[in-house]
């Protein structure tokens, strides 16, 4: 280093040879107050900062332990929570498919009897129509005969002939057959 | 300082006079004097006591900003210790981590322009080195007794070469404590002087602008080999707690 000094520009006139740092005479009072120091440090350290940091970092963890521990608990009730929940949406809808079912039973049942009484009816009225219709209709060949019996005597009576019931009768029957 | 004036208009470089060691209230310079050493050792020590006590002194849960850089000096020197030397080396920690922050706050209190770097300084870093060497052969022997001397005697080599092999281990192991003064003494010490010539050529006009950036620059880098000689240090240190707490290869 000295060199340096010399090549870079002179060396000032009051200025020590060489390092300071390889002067003896400040040795002692290095060495003494670096202890000092070291010692201060190290009873700070010691004593103080270091179980204070290394409680808070132990804090720290421990909070976060918990934290993780409670979280898992909360987490488990949600899904417990859930699964509860799913039960219940089953129930109900197993329940309500029941409901719908018997309500579905017995709306057919009732059903099937107001079907069966409305055959019932509709046969009777049918039978009542078609006694009826049958009446009608004999009625309606009677007056047929009647007419036509009357017809047939006006018609000889008018041609000058003299008309015999009983073969009007039966001209009339035989015709009505035919 | 180098920066006084240019005397008869040649530049004047003083990269060394930083390194003065000067009695604050006058007189000689005995062992207990009070000196510009005695002031940046105890900014040091306050620098500490700001960093890890004042920050923490709230201990919140959710650390702020200082308590965060606490915390983290903390887990690295921690972590370092307990990678290197493993868990019975934990109970050195607090050793370990006097030196580390001592160093790391003196390291970077020099870079204060004006200041005086007490890491710079071979009597104080050779206290630094040989306090852990000494440390580090005593605990060996302690903890080992006579088994200690096998870290010498490399049995994973053959046998005609272990003798030799033992001296060069020998010799290694006494060439720590210097290696490991000098290396931060000297990293200091040569940054600091390196910052000094920059700033000396300042004085000419002409090549101002370069010093200067110049300055900028190994200041940066400056900064970078303070935190980084702090580390080398610690972790060497671990290093060799661990050659003495675990001796076999």
């Amino acid at each position: 280093m000295a060199e340096n000094t010399n090549a870079a520009g002179e060396v000032a006139a009051g200025a020590p040879p060489g390092m300071p740092q390889l002067n003896p005479d400040y040795f002692a009072n290095q060495i003494f107050w670096l202890i000092v120091t070291l010692l201060v440090i190290y009873f700070v350290l010691s004593r103080v900062a270091l179980p204070r940091i290394a409680a808070i970092l132990a804090e720290r963890q421990g909070t976060i332990t918990n934290d993780i521990a409670a979280a898992e608990d909360l987490k488990a009730k949600a899904e417990a929570a859930e699964a509860a929940y799913e039960k219940a949406l089953a129930d109900a809808r197993a329940e309500a498919q029941r409901i719908a079912g018997e309500t579905k039973a017995a709306i057919q049942a009732d059903l099937d009897v107001a079907i069966e009484k409305a055959d019932a009816e509709i046969a009777a009225k049918a039978a009542e129509s078609e006694k009826a219709i049958a009446e009608i209709r004999a009625g309606a060949q009677d007056a047929v005969k009647e007419v036509a019996k009357d017809a047939a005597h006006d018609i000889v009576a008018l041609m000058g002939g003299k008309a015999d019931e009983k073969a009007i009768t039966a001209a009339v029957n035989d015709r009505m057959k035919g | 300082m180098a920066d006084e004036a240019t005397s008869g208009g040649g530049l004047s470089f003083k990269p060394m006079d930083q390194f003065e060691v000067k009695a604050l209230f006058g007189g000689d310079i005995g062992m207990f004097t009070i000196t510009n050493v005695t002031l940046w050792l105890a900014l040091a020590v306050l620098a500490v006591i700001g960093l890890l006590v004042l920050t923490t002194s709230k201990r919140e849960t959710v650390p702020g900003r200082g308590q965060s850089i606490a915390e983290l000096m903390y887990g690295f020197v921690y972590k370092m210790v307990e990678d290197v030397t493993g868990k019975d080396g934990i109970k050195y920690f607090p050793y370990i981590m006097t030196l580390f922050m001592f160093i790391l706050c003196a390291n970077f209190l020099g870079l204060i322009p004006m200041s005086f770097t007490t890491t710079s300084h071979i009597a104080v870093t050779a206290v630094l080195g040989f306090g852990v060497f000494i440390a580090v052969t005593v605990l060996g022997f302690v903890k080992n007794g006579a088994s200690f001397l096998s870290l010498f005697w490399v049995s994973s080599a053959p046998l005609p070469l272990r003798p030799i092999l033992a001296i060069i281990e020998v010799i290694s192991y006494f060439v720590r404590p210097v290696s490991h003064s000098i290396r931060l003494a000297g990293n200091m010490m040569a940054g600091h002087a390196v910052l000094k010539v920059f700033a000396g050529f300042a004085q000419v006009a002409v090549i101002a602008p370069v010093a200067i950036v110049g300055v900028m620059a190994i200041y940066g880098l400056e900064v970078l080999v303070s935190a980084i000689q702090a580390y080398v240090f610690t972790i060497l240190t671990c290093v060799y707690l661990k050659d003495a707490l675990h001796p076999h290869h």
